[in-house]
């Protein structure tokens, strides 16, 4: 009983601490810097972004990961699930090494005269690669527990296999679908330690809001750290509701 | 009249057997795990088999000499499933109407042959119900509306009455057996209730471990 309250305590003191340090003349002068409200912009934008790109490839992996039977499969399995447990600053190493001006395909992009690095696109790709894995693990499971009779049910009226897949497995694999989508975006929004190592720290460009965090601490702009940081908090907050809401309705 | 003539690696043992099935209800008996639903899943065209041929009014299903296979949604053959496999996330008209929506029939005949299905299996009432709130005995006519309404050219019945409760079977035997009366199709009745060709006295298969045999 007491170890549980410990650690019970120990989670959410600090985080309501950072309420109890917020002044509400702060919230008003943070967001009116342009530092603030490029980050809150450049968060929404590419972690919109990065989840557009986990849905779109993310989706048929994971229906494949489920239902194909390849060789390696086990391994590709595996692959996927790394960066979940990959430290996200090797992650952005990987990725300054794959995709930086002297990378591997770096020569590539730079014939292409375009410059992956240090860009908003270098924020996607990082936080694509941190946070996919847990849309992906998400929907699979959620593929896996669809009745295969059910589509073959669907099959069997005449429904082709791509509409049997959008008119009946998608639906009933939704919960799992939209559980996986708002972990993957929760992670996407929190991403730090590969954003910061393959996209920089340049406010409007790759400042997002974690990062945002991190300058305005280390350059003394205490409050604008804590008003971001409550954001993030608050927003995590409705993640973990969400997908407890959707975990109750599903059952 | 639906030919077929098949050859399947189970796990215990290989699906073996050929048979011709005309208009009307043929029963398939034979004690659970033998291989009976494996023959409706074959015809369905859901598992392929590794030798065979299927035919259905002519038309070519399958022919593994031929590397021929029609894919399910091309094969119009309904089948019933033994837990009838409604839509959960559908309600009663919607699971009706599947079939016609996978045909792109137009909305306006498509809502007349639904209601046409309704009135037929008395269910008209429960059009706007969800099917997890239905009884055993309505799931069941739901799933026969759903899979007649497309006019199939073969009807697949795998233990229609196993889940239904023993109160209930009796009577939905006799309708059930009133209902199929008036399909003219081949129709297959899988059961392991050997009471199933007193209900359709016609030409009946039996299966054992596999190997299909026709009894009349």
């Amino acid at each position: 009983m007491l170890a549980a309250a410990i650690l019970v305590a120990f989670i959410v003191l600090p985080l309501a601490g950072l309420f109890f340090h917020l002044q509400p003349g702060d919230i008003v002068a943070a967001m009116q810097t342009a530092a603030a409200q490029q980050a809150l912009r450049l968060s929404i934008v590419t972690t919109f972004c990065s989840l557009a790109i986990t849905l779109l490839l993310g989706t048929p992996l994971a229906y494949i990961l489920d239902r194909a039977r390849f060789p390696g499969r086990t391994l590709v399995d595996a692959v996927v699930d790394l960066p979940i447990v990959a430290p996200p600053a090797v992650a952005g190493l990987a990725l300054l090494l794959a995709f930086g001006r002297n990378g591997t395909f770096g020569p590539l992009f730079g014939a292409l005269h375009v410059q992956l690095s240090f860009s908003t696109v270098a924020v996607i790709m990082a936080q694509t690669f941190v946070a996919s894995p847990f849309y992906v693990r998400g929907a699979r499971a959620g593929f896996a527990a669809v009745d295969r009779t059910l589509e073959a049910a669907s099959a069997t009226l005449g429904m082709a296999p791509l509409r049997t897949f959008a008119f009946i497995t998608v639906p009933l694999a939704a919960p799992a679908l939209i559980g996986g989508a708002v972990l993957c975006w929760a992670r996407a929004l929190g991403e730090f330690g590969a954003t910061i190592m393959f996209a920089g720290n340049l406010q409007g460009v790759s400042q997002t809001l974690p990062l945002a965090v991190y300058l305005n601490l280390e350059s003394g702009d205490v409050p604008i750290a804590i008003v971001l940081s409550v954001i993030l908090i608050l927003f995590s907050l409705l993640v973990v509701l969400a997908v407890h809401t959707i975990a109750r309705r599903s059952v | 009249m639906l030919h077929f003539d098949l050859r399947l690696a189970l796990r215990e043992f290989p699906f073996v057997g050929s048979g011709d099935v005309p208009s009307g209800v043929t029963v398939v008996e034979g004690p659970s795990g033998a291989g009976k639903t494996t023959l409706l899943r074959l015809i369905a065209g859901i598992v392929r088999p590794q030798t065979g041929l299927i035919t259905l009014d002519g038309r070519t299903l399958t022919d593994t000499r031929a590397k021929l296979y029609v894919p399910p949604h091309e094969r119009n053959v309904a089948i019933l499933f033994q837990e009838y496999a409604l839509f959960p996330h559908m309600n009663v008209s919607a699971n009706i109407a599947y079939g016609l929506r996978a045909r792109k029939i137009p909305r306006e005949e498509r809502n007349a042959r639904v209601r046409r299905e309704l009135e037929r299996f008395d269910i008209a009432t429960l059009a706007q119900a969800r099917v997890t709130e239905l009884s055993g005995g309505q799931r069941q006519r739901v799933a026969l509306a759903r899979a007649l309404v497309i006019e199939p050219a073969a009807l697949l019945l795998d233990e229609p009455l196993a889940a239904l409760d023993v109160a209930t079977r009796q009577r939905v035997r006799k309708e059930l057996a009133a209902q199929l009366q008036q399909v003219n199709v081949p129709t297959l009745f899988v059961s392991h209730d050997p009471s199933a060709r007193e209900l359709f006295p016609g030409p009946a298969f039996h299966v054992e471990r596999g190997t299909l045999t026709q009894l009349l």
